[in-house]
C-alpha cells in the first residue's frame, strides 16, 4: 500500500462494542489515526460514506436483515481487504440463538408493532455471504489483537493471533485451573486464545467468547464436564452463547439437545 | 536439626543476602511458588489430593511442607513464559539492536522436591549445555540458591520412584530439609554456600532417632501408586507408531497443551516479532510454545501433525524415548503434573503401559 490506506468501519447487527475497541485504544489511537486514514467510521466521525474504494474495511456484526445481506456485497466490492471484528461478524453472535427457532414467534413476543420488523430467519457470519480476508475473534475483540492486526496489515504480514487454546494463556498467566482445582465448568480447552484468560483469572470458567480454537475436541470436554456433574442442559447452554453458531460449538450443543 | 525459627532465620539470611526468596504458598485453591518472607507464608497444615484431572487441598496435620507439588514448577521462574530477547531502535541503516540485559536477580527456592531438581537438571542440559545456550537461563541458574525438601508423602499421581528421580534429593541443591513431626527439620548441606548458611542457623546436632525418622518418612513417600516400566521403553515406543492406543488417547485428548505448560522439563519456545504502530521499533519476544498446537508443526503447506493422535504421540515419545537420544536420559521426571492438570485426566503412566502391552 502506498500512502495512508483508507479505512472504513462498518456496522451490521451487533452491540458496537468491538468497533468501540478502536476508540478504546487511547494511547495508540493517535498512532492509528496517523498510520491510516479513517475515511468512514460513524461512531467516531461525521464523515459519510463517499461511495468510493476502501483499502481496509473493518466489519462488525452479523447479517440479520435482508438489507444487510445486500449491503455486505457492496462493501466487499469496494474494499481491497475485508476484516471482520468480533463474534457477531465471525460466527453470528449471541443473536444467532434465534437460528432454528421461529423468528415470527420472537417478533410477536418482543415488538409492539411486528409489522415494522423486516428480518431474516438467521443471524449469520459475514463469511457466509462474502469472502473475508481475516477474522478477528472475541466478544469483544482484544485491543491488543486489534493494534497487532492493524500493525500487521500495514506491514503486509500475518497478525499474531494464535488459534491455540485459552489454556496456554491461562497457564502463562499463572492462574490455577478452575476445572481441575475446583471442578468448575470451563470452555478454555476448546476456546481460541486472545482474552488473556480473563475469567479464570477471576476464578470463573471460560465462557468461550473467542469461539472454537483450532482442532477443538468438544466431545471429550463435554464428557468430562458430565463426569464433573454438569447435566445435558447445562452443557448445551455452555456452548450456546456468543459463538452459538460457530460450527464446533453449534454441533456440540446439538449433541446435548 | 533446625525448627521453624531456624527456617525463618534461613529465609531472613537468604533475603539479606540480596535474594528474592520463593516458596510454596496457598493461592486459588492450590500450592504455587511465590515470594515468601517467613515460614508464616508456607501452607502449614495443608495437604494435597491429586488424581487424573483433579486437585484439591485439604487441611491435614501441621506440616509446613505437607502439600506436595502444585500446578506449575519452578520453570516459570527460571524459564519464564515470556521474555524479551532484544529490541531495535532507529530505522534503516541507523537500526540498532539492543540486547535485553541479563537477568542477574539473585533468587532462592525453598521447597524444591527431588523430581523438580531432576527437572531443573534436565533443563540445564537443554538450555545451557548444548549448542543453543540460553544466556538468560544460565544467568538465573548461576544466581540461584536451592533449599530442597525431601518428600515424606507422595500424591496419588507421583511416580518419581520408577523414574529414579526421588523422593529423596540426591543432587542439585544447596541445603536439603526433611520435615519431621512437630515442625522440626533434618538439614543437610551439599554445597559450600549451603554449609555456610546452615552453620549460621540456630540448630542442634541430629540424633540417630532423628535420622531414622527422616529415613522412614522418605521411605513412606516411596510407596507410590503409579509407575512407568522404563525397561526397553524407548525402543518399544519408537517401534509402535501405529499402535491403536494412539488413536484411543486422541479421542480423549483436548490438545489444549496443559500437559506441556505444567511439565517441568518441557522447554519449547517460539519467537514473536512485535512491531509498533508509531515507529520502526520492534521487539523480539520469546514465549512458551507447545507441540499440541497446529502452529508448532506448521511448514509450507500446513501442519505436519494435524491432530491429537500425532501430537500426543510426539509429546510422549519425546518424553520417554527420543529425549534419551538427544540428552542421554528420559525427559520425564515422574512428577505427575501432566496427569493432575490434564482437564480430562489423561495418564502418561497408563498410556505407556498400554503401548507396552502390544497390539500395534
Amino acid at each position: 500500500m502506498t500512502g495512508r490506506p483508507r479505512l472504513a468501519v462498518w456496522k451490521f447487527s451487533s452491540c458496537d462494542g468491538c468497533q468501540l475497541s478502536l476508540l478504546d485504544c487511547e494511547d495508540e489511537v493517535l498512532a492509528v489515526a496517523g498510520a491510516i486514514e479513517i475515511a468512514y467510521f460513524p461512531e467516531a466521525t461525521r464523515r459519510e460514506d463517499d461511495g468510493g474504494h476502501y483499502d481496509i474495511s473493518f466489519v462488525e456484526g452479523s447479517v440479520t436483515t435482508p438489507h444487510e445481506a445486500e449491503a455486505i456485497k457492496d462493501i466487499r466490492a469496494r474494499s481491497t481487504t475485508v476484516i471482520t471484528l468480533g463474534a457477531c461478524a465471525t460466527s453470528g453472535g449471541i443473536q444467532a440463538l434465534k437460528n432454528g427457532a421461529s423468528t415470527k414467534d420472537f417478533i410477536d413476543a418482543v415488538y409492539a408493532h411486528p409489522e415494522f420488523i423486516d428480518t431474516l430467519d438467521t443471524a449469520t457470519p459475514i463469511s457466509d455471504h462474502v469472502k473475508v480476508d481475516f477474522e478477528l475473534r472475541g466478544c469483544p475483540i482484544s485491543k491488543t489483537h486489534l493494534i497487532e492486526l492493524i500493525a500487521a496489515t500495514l506491514a503486509g504480514r500475518a497478525p499474531q493471533t494464535p488459534a491455540h487454546a485459552t489454556c496456554i494463556e491461562c497457564k502463562m498467566a499463572g492462574h490455577v485451573c478452575v476445572m481441575v482445582a475446583e471442578g468448575k465448568p470451563c470452555l478454555g480447552p476448546v476456546t481460541h486464545a486472545g482474552c488473556g484468560a480473563l475469567c479464570p483469572g477471576y476464578a470463573r470458567g471460560c465462557y468461550g467468547c473467542f469461539g472454537p480454537k483450532e482442532t477443538p475436541n468438544t466431545a471429550a470436554l463435554s464428557a468430562r464436564l458430565a463426569e464433573n456433574g454438569a447435566d445435558r442442559r447445562q452443557i448445551r447452554r455452555l456452548y450456546s452463547t456468543y459463538n452459538t453458531n460457530a460450527p464446533a460449538f453449534r454441533e456440540e450443543a446439538k449433541a446435548h439437545d | 536439626m533446625i525448627d521453624a525459627q531456624g527456617l525463618d532465620a534461613l529465609i531472613a539470611a537468604l533475603a539479606s543476602d540480596g535474594r528474592e526468596v520463593f516458596g510454596p504458598v496457598r493461592r486459588e485453591g492450590a500450592v504455587v511458588y511465590e515470594e515468601i518472607s517467613s515460614s508464616d507464608d508456607l501452607p502449614k497444615g495443608w495437604a494435597d489430593e491429586q488424581s487424573g484431572g483433579h486437585y484439591r487441598l485439604r487441611q491435614e496435620g501441621d506440616a509446613f511442607f505437607g502439600a506436595t507439588l502444585g500446578p506449575q514448577g519452578w520453570k516459570r521462574l527460571l524459564h519464564p513464559p515470556k521474555q524479551v530477547l532484544w529490541r531495535t531502535e532507529g530505522a534503516g541503516e541507523e537500526t540498532k539492536i539492543i540486547p535485553e540485559p541479563l537477568d542477574t536477580t539473585r533468587r532462592a527456592f525453598i521447597g524444591a522436591r527431588a523430581c523438580d531438581l531432576a527437572a531443573i537438571a534436565a533443563q540445564d542440559k537443554v538450555l545451557t549445555e548444548g549448542p543453543y545456550r540460553d544466556p538468560q537461563y544460565a544467568a538465573r541458574r548461576a544466581n540461584l540458591f536451592i533449599v530442597a525438601v525431601n518428600c515424606t508423602r507422595s500424591a496419588e499421581t507421583c511416580f518419581c520412584t520408577s523414574m529414579n528421580t526421588g523422593p529423596k534429593a540426591t543432587k542439585g541443591y544447596d541445603i536439603a530439609l526433611t520435615e519431621l513431626e512437630g515442625g522440626r527439620f533434618l538439614a543437610e548441606a551439599a554445597s559450600e554456600a549451603g554449609a555456610a548458611q546452615l552453620a549460621a542457623l540456630p540448630s542442634r546436632p541430629a540424633t540417630a532417632d532423628d535420622e531414622g525418622a527422616a529415613a522412614a518418612g522418605i521411605d513412606r513417600a516411596r510407596d507410590q501408586q503409579r509407575r512407568i516400566d522404563t525397561d526397553g521403553l524407548p525402543a518399544l515406543l519408537k517401534d509402535r507408531p501405529d499402535h491403536p492406543r494412539w488413536s484411543e488417547v486422541a479421542q480423549r485428548c483436548l490438545n489444549c497443551a496443559n500437559c506441556t505448560m505444567v511439565c517441568p522439563t518441557c522447554f519449547c519456545t517460539t519467537v514473536d516479532e512485535v512491531t509498533s504502530l508509531e515507529g520502526p521499533e520492534t521487539e523480539r519476544v520469546n514465549r512458551w510454545a507447545s507441540c499440541f498446537t497446529v502452529d508448532f508443526s506448521h511448514v509450507h503447506g500446513g501442519a505436519v501433525r494435524p491432530g491429537a493422535k500425532s501430537r500426543y504421540r510426539q509429546w510422549m515419545t519425546h518424553k520417554l524415548a527420543t529425549w534419551v537420544d538427544q540428552f542421554g536420559e528420559m525427559g520425564c521426571v515422574g512428577c505427575g503434573r501432566c496427569i493432575s492438570w490434564c482437564p480430562v485426566g489423561i495418564d502418561i503412566t497408563e498410556e505407556a503401559a498400554a503401548i507396552r502391552k502390544g497390539g500395534g
